[in-house]
């Protein structure tokens, strides 16, 4: 491997950008194939489905046949709002691979005895999620209710191209929200990414019912290609 | 003379010390030859997923894994004759191959690992 392209990669790696090596078997030749180039080159279709399920692999056959070494950072999940959702969310996404941290201003909800493993942010989404570098491979879970605390972490979510974007609260609730937001000059394409009410509909009835529902919301945003998930959503 | 600018210095998460590809860059900086050893298939329980990393030096130390510790000490050697040669190669081991045995596949799993310099 050239020593030039192992730093690129690790450049890639290091701001949290998916990039793919591209190992020609037969001959050892390599290329770089960074995130935002996979549309463009020749393999687009394999190395675009090697990507979204964050699998390296052999692709092709006989002589053409190359190795993808796909590089995807680790999940995030930022989740605003300590609550009893949260505390069955934060293990079960922990399990499933996701860097989970919490944000809630409330510091009677915002402690380290009702999030045991889990980083707690005691401080307003607004101050909070500037440190957290919210990025394509980060999902955004809005849970307190409260506009004034959920509503700065979805716009910071939707401005960042958080991968999901969910928000607790009922259709009307959330069809106030969307008016608040557009008011805000989000436009509607940008809008419609949020989740809600958030959950897929599994007529969960409890708590960490619903953080399943919410978390196999999350993964099938991360592992499924646009089109089906549009569908789904 | 101008003055050396200094890359800013990336989040501890970012460039952890056990980071394999972040040490490659390293051992090459400090003027070692290094050879890269990848996992490129697995069949049955192989314990290291496809595209793990094992980097190796021109002295036989070594970082990463490939196999979880079964079959390294095979792949440091071939690493050697790769970082002599600048030839990649692939290296196959399996509970099929008499010579993998001997090495300790002993999780009944196989592998196919690619090694090669970083030039």
């Amino acid at each position: 491997m050239d020593l030039a392209l192992l730093t690129a990669l690790n450049t890639e790696r290091a701001a949290r950008r998916a990039a793919v090596v591209v190992t020609h078997l037969a001959s050892g030749v390599q290329r770089l194939v960074r995130g935002e180039d996979i549309t463009s080159d020749p393999l687009a279709g394999d190395i675009e489905a090697a990507v979204r399920a964050g699998r390296s692999g052999v692709a092709g056959e006989g002589e053409a046949r190359v190795f993808l070494n796909v590089h995807v950072p680790p999940a995030r999940m930022v989740v605003v709002g300590a609550v009893h959702i949260s505390q069955a969310l934060a293990p079960m996404a922990r399990a499933t691979g996701y860097d989970v941290t919490i944000v809630d201003p409330r510091t009677a909800f915002a402690t380290a005895e009702r999030f045991p493993d889990t980083p707690v942010i005691a401080e307003w989404p607004d101050k909070a999620l500037p440190g957290l570098a919210l990025d394509p491979f980060t999902a955004m879970v809005a849970l307190t209710h409260d506009p004034k605390i959920d509503e700065p972490a979805l716009e910071a979510a939707l401005k960042a191209g958080c991968f999901y974007v969910g928000a607790l609260g009922s259709r009307r609730t959330h069809a106030k929200r969307m008016e608040r937001l557009a008011a805000l000059g989000l436009p509607q394409a940008q809008l419609a990414r949020i989740h809600a009410p958030i959950g897929l509909d599994i007529g969960a009835a409890n708590p960490p019912e619903i953080a399943v529902a919410i978390l196999g919301q999350v993964i099938g945003a991360l592992r499924k290609p646009a089109p089906a998930r549009e569908a789904a959503a | 003379m101008q003055p050396e600018i200094q890359p800013a210095p990336s989040p501890a998460s970012l460039a952890r010390e056990d980071d394999v590809l972040e040490a490659a860059v390293r051992w090459r900086a400090e003027g070692k030859a290094v050879a890269l050893a990848t996992v490129l298939e697995t069949w049955g329980s192989a314990p290291r997923p496809v595209g793990s990393h094992l980097v190796i030096d021109d002295t036989g130390n070594f970082l990463g894994s490939v196999s979880g510790g079964c079959v390294e000490g095979a792949v440091v050697t071939e690493a050697m004759d790769v970082i002599d040669s600048g030839k990649p190669r692939t290296l196959e081991f399996g509970v099929a191959d008499e010579a993998a045995w001997r090495v300790g596949l002993s999780c009944g799993g196989a592998i196919r690992v690619y090694v090669e310099r970083i030039d």
